[in-house]
């Protein structure tokens, strides 16, 4: 039963990243996402030291605000300052991480959070986490919750925002013509990431949300030229490296969120040896 | 703490200087790297570093640091090759590319080396460390062969300095010019792999693009010198490589890397906000003093058409013949009073002096020059000519103004057969 726990924690996460990432990856902002899930963990260790808990609420919050906060920089290094947007990027998460981390490891005592668990999540524990209802009913582990929520919405916003979505993403001056607003989508799926982030980091770290992020979209992406099978493509390959990621790391027994991020590297490998073949 | 700063014991002066060391090389070969605009090639190097460090101890059982630099130096370099290979074989872009193999090196990292923790090996302790880094961990042998490392890294930046510039500048030139391209791009990137494999001993692999991109980034906006800005970025790291040690040493119990990068983030902001010229304070003040300007010559113009008909001119006349808001025309035309360019003579009401009706000249003059320049010598017409001399007029220097006279044979007329104002004294034909 542990083991059916910890993987589909792993694939909803996988689910939310990689839905996202699509979309990021086809706005050539993959690294823009990488840079989010580094630069929210000062937002969660504020949430954790003001609210005293690890209620999800706060955490949201935080993580939201200094996601969206991380991208506003890089646009005011990239347009006031006029600094490379590569530099403007690197410059930006590195500061934020290192932040978080200096909280971290100032509030010791007061955060309920180590080193470890920011580099790879704590999906290990998942099962032992439950959530019981006031009446004391067992419903199953907090995370499973959580992550499915987040599903919830994800799935929701692309179900409804997707023309949004699509238009801002591939045709951004075609959408402004039409009167949808470009900034909006931009900052909706930039809180999105933001969120992800911060729910996926209790699982598999802020690091690793990344190789949901970026990993899975990048290999449909090799596959496919149409988004709708490249988002059946992203799900199914999250998917496998949920299940694939788990056995792996019980077989050499190392990180779970290591593991799966080593699986959705191998299916792109796959993926690139198989277009190379062709 | 003051055990640290009286460098007593050998130790510290050792570890110190050899983290300054890794500072100033990572700054220096980041340099290359920012102007290469690889800054996040960067980034997945160093994370990729890990697995490799991992291997090494696995294959070799322990931490000479010596093998884990092979090791380091191996998966990095599989990782730039595997980046290149995609951004060149594949459609995916280059941050897909960087993005992808960052995780799945550091995936593949971070499995190991949770791997190698639980197997219980007695001599493992203190891997964790490259994660984050901590100079205070470096023994004396890690220390000499990392510092090595970074001198060789520096005396062949030295060595290949003017390629390199022009290699990182202009890659078909350096090319077409006989330059070994391939083979210097080689030793580049060697160089890159082997400074971020020394480097994350201060800063640790996660934190390790800061080290390498943060100093050149501040570093840039101070000059536009590349000499000067791989000095000043050396600068840089080696005061974040001394703090780094300090930190180290005073707080036993922090990782050094995040300190660090805090403090190089901070050069960075001071450098972003206030360094002349290119800092945003520096333009805003520039941008603040041209609007200023253009202001008041703008009022100036207003002058001149309205001092045709009268001398004593109100505020609200000037308001009428061009569309100024109200505190604009009372700040612009204090500023002119200042500089006695206009007088009060009564309230609300302003006439200007004699100086004033001299620069006020000077601004139709040019106005109406470019006017008559873009519609005669461009052959534009005479009703597409105004804006762009509503704009230029404010940037014409004396000298341009005196070609534009002689280009114009000293025109009576504008465009529109508006006389050009001249003044007797100074511009007389």
């Amino acid at each position: 039963m542990n083991a059916f726990w910890i993987i589909l924690t792993g694939t909803l996460v996988a689910i939310c990243g990689g839905l996202l990432g699509a979309f990021l990856l086809l706005r050539k902002m993959s690294m823009v996402g990488d840079a989010i899930s580094h630069a929210v963990l000062p937002g969660i260790v504020i949430a954790y030291l003001l609210s005293g808990s690890r209620e999800v609420l706060p955490m949201l919050v935080g993580a939201a605000a200094f996601g969206v906060f991380a991208t506003v920089v890089i646009e005011a290094l990239y347009r006031k300052a006029r600094l490379q947007s590569d530099a403007a990027i690197g410059i930006t998460f590195t500061g934020l991480f290192a932040l978080g981390i200096v909280l971290i490891s100032l509030f010791a005592g007061q955060v309920d959070l180590d080193l470890d668990c920011v580099l790879f999540g704590e999906i290990a524990y998942v099962p032992i986490d439950v959530w019981i209802t006031p009446g004391g009913i067992n419903m199953g582990p907090r995370a499973v919750w959580v992550t499915g929520g987040l599903l919830v919405l994800v799935l929701a916003m692309i179900g409804i925002g997707y023309k949004g979505l699509l238009l801002t993403t591939f045709n951004p001056e075609h959408a402004a013509s039409i009167g949808i607003s470009v900034a909006f989508w931009h900052y909706l799926l930039m809180s999105a990431v933001s969120v992800t982030t911060v729910v996926s980091f209790e699982s598999v770290g802020a690091i690793l949300v990344v190789a949901f992020l970026i990993v899975p979209p990048a290999t449909a992406y090799l596959l496919t030229n149409k988004l709708k099978p490249m988002l059946a493509l992203t799900v199914l390959f999250g998917l496998g490296a949920a299940v694939g990621g788990y056995y792996l790391a019980s077989w050499i027994d190392g990180s779970i969120a290591g593991a799966m991020s080593v699986v959705a590297g191998v299916f792109f490998t796959a993926a690139l040896v198989a277009k190379h073949k062709r | 703490m003051s055990s640290f700063f009286s460098f007593s014991d050998p130790n510290v002066q050792m570890v110190t200087l050899g983290v300054m060391l890794l500072g100033a090389g990572a700054a220096i070969v980041g340099c290359f790297t920012f102007v290469r605009k690889r800054a996040l090639v960067g980034d997945a190097i160093a994370h990729a570093v890990l697995p490799g460090i991992c291997l090494s101890f696995m294959i070799t059982g322990q931490k000479h640091p010596l093998w884990l630099l092979a090791g380091a130096v191996v998966t990095g370099w599989l990782s730039l090759l595997f980046m290149d290979y995609i951004t060149h074989r594949t459609k995916l872009k280059a941050d897909a590319a960087i993005g992808a193999v960052l995780s799945l090196f550091f995936g593949l990292g971070i499995l190991l080396l949770t791997a190698i923790q639980h197997s219980g090996s007695a001599q493992q302790a203190g891997l964790d460390k490259f994660l984050f880094g901590k100079a205070a961990s470096l023994t004396q042998q890690d220390v000499i062969v990392f510092g090595l490392t970074t001198l060789l890294v520096l005396l062949v930046v030295f060595t290949f300095f003017k390629s390199f510039k022009l290699l990182a500048f202009d890659r078909d030139f350096a090319h077409a010019i006989g330059l070994p391209v391939r083979l210097l791009e080689f030793v580049l990137s060697t160089i890159t792999v082997l400074s971020v494999a020394t480097g994350i001993q201060a800063v640790g692999v996660v934190l390790m693009a800061a080290l390498l991109i943060t100093p050149a980034a501040a570093a840039r906006f101070w000059t536009d010198s590349m000499q000067r800005m791989t000095g000043l970025a050396a600068g840089f790291g080696i005061v974040a490589g001394f703090f780094g040690a300090f930190v180290s040493y005073t707080a036993p119990s922090m990782p050094t890397g995040p300190w660090i990068v805090l403090l190089l983030s901070a050069i960075a902001v001071i450098s972003v906000l206030l360094a002349p010229r290119r800092g945003i304070l520096a333009r805003w003040l520039l941008q603040a003093e041209n609007s200023r300007k253009m202001l008041a010559e703008n009022i100036l113009k207003s002058f001149f058409s309205l001092s045709a008909k009268k001398e004593a001119i109100s505020e609200a006349d000037i308001l009428e013949a061009r569309p100024f808001s109200v505190t604009g025309l009372g700040r612009g035309l204090r500023r002119l009073q200042r500089r006695g360019l206009v007088q009060q003579s009564a309230p609300r009401t302003w006439q200007l002096t004699e100086t004033g009706q001299i620069e006020s000249r000077r601004v139709v003059r040019l106005h109406r020059l470019w006017e008559l320049y873009l519609s005669h010598k461009l052959g534009l017409p005479a009703d597409h000519v105004h804006n762009s001399a509503e704009a230029m007029e404010h940037l014409l220097t004396p000298e341009v103004e005196q070609h534009l006279l002689e280009e114009l044979e000293y025109p009576v007329l504008d465009p529109h057969d508006s006389a050009i104002p001249y003044d007797i004294k100074t511009d007389a034909p």
